[in-house]
C-alpha cells in the first residue's frame, strides 16, 4: 500500500438543525472527526445507523457543507472553494448510493445515464465516440451493450448497481464513496459486485471509501476500517489486526454481535450489548459510547476520550482493551 | 424414516404440499409450490432463501392473508392437527393472533401510528379473550415486561414512533405471543435492525421458545441468523424447497448446490479471502421457469436431465432432504452406505466448484 495521502479532513463538524414542538434543537450527526484516506486503499467507515458514517461520506466529497472544519484532497482545501473552483475536483470524487432504485432516473435511458457525466465534462468529441465511451463502460461493469437502449426498471438490482458502479468511474476519479453499496442485494448478487468493485479497483487504481454496517463484507474489501458510534470515531486500523484484537469495546461487541453462518459458534455465552443507541439530539457528555459501555467509569462522562495510538492504529477510548 | 414418524397431532402445524399461485395478467405465477414443511412444538424452523424464493408467500398463505390475485390452490395446512385450509374468513380471524400469530420486517409499518402501542396490544387480548379491559390492560403489562421493555407502564402509553426500532420489534413480538400461540410466524424480524439490537432480539425468541414452548417459524435471507437460532432449516428456491435438514446437519453436510454456493457466496469473517464465490446468472422468472430443475440454467453440475425432469427431495442422510438428481442415487439405497456415499458426493461437489472457479463472473 503506497503511503500518499489523498484526502485528509480536519476537525470536521456537521450539525443539523431541528425544531421539535417548542424550540431549536441540533442533530450532532458528525463531531469534531480526524480522518485520512490513503491512495489506493479501501478504508471501511462501519456503524450501526444513525452512527454518522453516510453523513461523513458526504462530507468527505463536498455534496454536503460542513458546519466546520477542513477538508484537504490533494494538499487543496476543498472547503473553502467556490463551486467553480471545486469542480475538477468534483471529476476526481464520485459515489455509489445504497439503492439502485432510486438512484437512477427512470425516464433515462442507461445510454444516458452513463454518458451524463461524460457530457457534463465534455469528454466526448462527438456522439459515436461518446457511445463508444459508454459502451466501453457497459464491458467493463458487465452490462451486456445491446441493452443500451433500455430503461432501469427493466434491469434487476444488481444489474442497475453495475449501472451506477459504471456512471460513477466514467471520468476516471480517483477515490469513489460507496455507500452501502451490496445492502439492498440479495447475497448471490452481492458477491459478484463486490468481485466486480475489487477488480475495478485494481485495472483503475481506485481509492474507495467503503461504508458499510455489514462487518463480514467489510472484512472481504477494506484494507483499513475505522468504527463510528454517534458522531464520533471509536477506533481505526487495518482490517486483519481489527478484526483480530479490537481495541475499543465498542468494536469488540460489534464483532461478536454478527450471527456467523456456523452454528458450532453460537452465541450463547456471548456477551450481547444492551440498550439503545442514545440520540444524536442529546448525545452524552464525555464518551459517547459510555452508556451503552460494562467498562465506563467516572472519567468517561467526564471527558471526551483522547487518541491513543497503538502502533498504526487508533483508539479513542479512556480504557481501551488489551 | 424418522420424518414420518412423527405423530401428526404431534407437530404444532403441519403444511402438507401447499401450493399458491398468482393469477395476473401475464400469466400464472407459482409462487409457492408444493411446498412441506412440518413445524414440531418449541422448535424454530428456518425459512431461508433469496428475495423472491417464496418464503413470505408461504408465511401469508398459512396465515390466509394472501390478497389478490394470489391464491392457495392446492394442499393443506393443519394447525395443532386441525385442518384450517378452508376455513371462512371469520372462523381464519379467529385463528390468526390467537393460535398462530405473524410478526413483520418493518415494525413501523405494522403499528398503528396513531394510537399507543399498548392499546393495539390490549385490542389483540380483547378480540381473542372475553376479560375486562383492566385485565386486559395487566396482560399487556405482562407481556411487555416479558419481552424485554423497560418501564412497560411507562410505555403502554407510547406511540410508535416514540420508540426505536427495537423496542417497535420487541412490541410486535409481545402482540403476538400475547393470547399464547402455539406458532408465530416472523418474518425478517431483524433485517431492518443493527446487529447489537438483532441479537437481542434473536435471544428473545430463543428465550420464548424456551420459556413458552412457543414454535416460531423464522423467515430470513441470512445465513448468519439461521445458524444461530434455528433448529431445523428449510432452505427455499423460486418456489420450491431445495434442501431441507438439521441446522447441523445443514451446515455441516451442506449437499444442494444453491445451498452450496448460497453459503460460499458469504464473506466470511474468519478468513481472508481473494475473490468470493459466486452463483452465476440470476433468478429465473417464476413465469419462464425452466423445464426441469428450477436451478439448471445457474447450477455448475447441471446435467441433460436436469434440463428435463424436475427432481423430487431425495433423503440425503438422517434429517436431512435434497432436491437435486446427485442425491437419487443414495436415496435409493437406503440407510446403509449413506454416509459414505455422501462423503463422495460431497468430493465431488467440491471438485467440480473448484474448476469452475475460474470462469465465474
Amino acid at each position: 500500500m503506497t503511503q500518499n495521502v489523498l484526502l485528509e479532513a480536519k476537525n470536521l463538524v456537521k450539525e443539523f438543525p431541528v425544531s421539535r414542538g417548542r424550540g431549536k434543537q441540533t442533530v450532532h450527526a458528525v463531531s469534531d472527526v480526524n480522518l485520512t484516506i490513503y491512495e489506493g486503499e479501501t478504508l471501511a467507515l462501519v456503524g450501526e445507523s444513525g452512527c454518522g458514517k453516510s453523513t461523513l461520506g458526504r462530507l468527505l466529497i463536498r455534496l454536503l457543507p460542513a458546519t466546520s472544519g477542513e477538508v484537504f484532497f490533494q494538499g487543496a482545501k476543498i472547503t473553502a472553494m467556490k463551486e467553480m473552483e471545486f469542480a475538477p475536483y468534483r471529476r476526481q470524487m464520485q459515489i455509489i448510493f445504497q439503492d439502485p432504485y432510486a438512484s437512477l432516473n427512470p425516464r433515462m435511458k442507461v445510454l444516458d445515464i452513463i454518458a451524463e457525466p461524460l457530457v457534463t465534462y465534455g469528454l466526448a468529441a462527438n456522439k459515436k465516440e461518446l457511445e463508444n465511451q459508454v459502451m466501453e463502460l457497459m464491458d467493463l461493469v458487465g452490462i451486456p451493450r445491446e441493452f443500451r437502449n433500455r430503461y432501469p426498471h427493466q434491469f434487476s438490482g444488481g444489474q442497475r448497481q453495475r449501472i451506477g458502479i459504471a456512471r460513477a468511474i466514467a471520468l476516471q476519479p480517483k477515490l469513489i464513496v460507496c455507500d452501502e453499496p451490496v445492502s439492498a442485494l440479495d447475497v448471490s448478487i452481492q458477491s459478484q459486485v463486490l468481485n466486480l468493485l475489487k477488480d475495478l479497483q485494481e485495472q483503475r487504481k481506485l481509492t474507495y471509501l467503503f461504508i458499510s454496517h455489514d462487518l463480514s463484507v467489510v472484512k472481504f474489501i477494506a484494507s483499513r476500517v475505522c468504527v463510528m458510534f454517534l458522531g464520533t470515531i471509536c477506533e481505526i486500523g487495518g482490517t486483519d489486526e481489527l478484526y483480530e484484537k479490537p481495541l475499543h469495546p465498542y468494536t469488540r461487541f460489534l464483532l461478536d454481535a454478527i450471527p456467523q453462518a456456523d452454528p458450532r459458534l453460537r452465541s450463547q455465552e456471548k456477551e450481547i450489548l444492551t440498550g439503545e443507541i442514545p440520540s444524536p439530539v442529546n448525545p452524552p457528555s464525555g464518551c459517547r459510547f459510555r452508556t451503552r459501555c460494562p467498562y465506563a467509569r467516572d472519567i468517561c462522562s467526564q471527558q471526551a476520550p483522547p487518541c491513543k495510538t497503538v502502533g498504526n492504529r487508533q483508539v479513542f477510548c479512556h480504557f481501551p482493551l488489551g | 424414516m424418522e420424518e414420518e414418524m412423527k405423530n401428526e397431532e404431534e407437530l404444532a402445524l403441519q403444511i402438507r404440499n401447499l401450493k399458491s399461485c398468482f393469477f395476473t395478467s401475464k400469466g400464472v405465477v407459482p409462487a409457492v409450490d408444493d411446498v412441506s414443511i412440518d413445524v414440531p412444538p418449541g422448535k424454530i424452523i428456518g425459512l431461508v432463501g433469496e428475495s423472491g424464493c417464496g418464503k413470505s408467500m408461504t408465511a401469508m398463505s398459512v396465515m390466509g392473508l394472501l390478497r389478490h390475485p394470489g391464491k392457495v390452490v392446492g394442499g393443506s395446512i393443519l394447525l395443532n392437527g386441525r385442518d384450517i385450509t378452508h376455513l371462512s374468513a371469520k372462523e381464519r380471524s379467529k385463528v390468526r393472533g390467537n393460535e398462530i400469530s405473524m410478526i413483520f420486517q418493518e415494525p413501523m409499518t405494522s403499528l398503528n401510528p396513531v394510537y399507543p402501542v399498548g392499546r393495539q396490544v390490549q385490542e389483540a387480548i380483547l378480540l381473542h379473550q372475553k376479560v375486562s379491559k383492566e385485565e386486559a390492560k395487566k396482560q399487556v403489562i405482562e407481556i411487555f415486561r416479558q419481552v424485554g421493555i423497560p418501564e412497560p407502564e411507562k410505555r403502554y402509553r407510547s406511540y410508535p414512533h416514540q420508540l426505536s426500532g427495537g423496542l417497535r420489534q420487541r412490541v410486535m413480538i409481545g402482540m403476538a405471543m400475547v393470547c399464547r400461540p402455539k406458532v408465530m410466524i416472523a418474518d425478517e424480524p431483524t433485517t431492518a435492525l443493527d446487529v447489537t439490537i438483532e441479537a437481542q432480539i434473536l435471544r428473545l425468541m430463543k428465550k420464548l421458545r424456551d420459556d413458552f414452548g412457543t414454535s416460531i417459524i423464522l423467515i430470513t435471507h441470512n445465513m448468519g441468523v439461521v445458524a444461530e437460532v434455528c433448529d431445523y432449516v428449510y432452505v427455499m428456491y423460486a418456489g420450491k424447497v431445495m434442501e431441507e435438514a438439521e441446522t447441523f446437519a445443514l451446515f455441516e453436510n451442506t449437499s444442494h448446490p444453491y445451498t452450496r454456493g448460497l453459503l460460499r457466496s458469504i464473506p466470511r469473517l474468519d478468513q481472508r479471502e481473494e475473490r468470493l464465490y459466486t452463483i452465476k446468472g440470476v433468478v429465473p422468472n417464476l413465469l419462464h421457469l425452466p423445464q426441469g430443475c428450477s436451478f439448471c440454467t445457474r447450477c455448475p453440475y447441471a446435467k441433460e436431465e436436469c434440463f428435463l425432469k424436475r427432481p423430487e427431495l431425495y433423503e440425503a442422510g438422517r434429517e436431512h432432504k435434497v432436491r437435486c438428481f446427485l442425491f437419487r442415487e443414495r436415496s435409493a439405497e437406503g440407510e446403509s452406505g449413506n454416509s459414505a456415499e455422501s462423503a463422495a458426493a460431497g468430493s465431488v461437489l467440491s471438485e467440480n466448484e473448484r474448476s469452475l472457479e475460474g470462469g465465474m463472473a
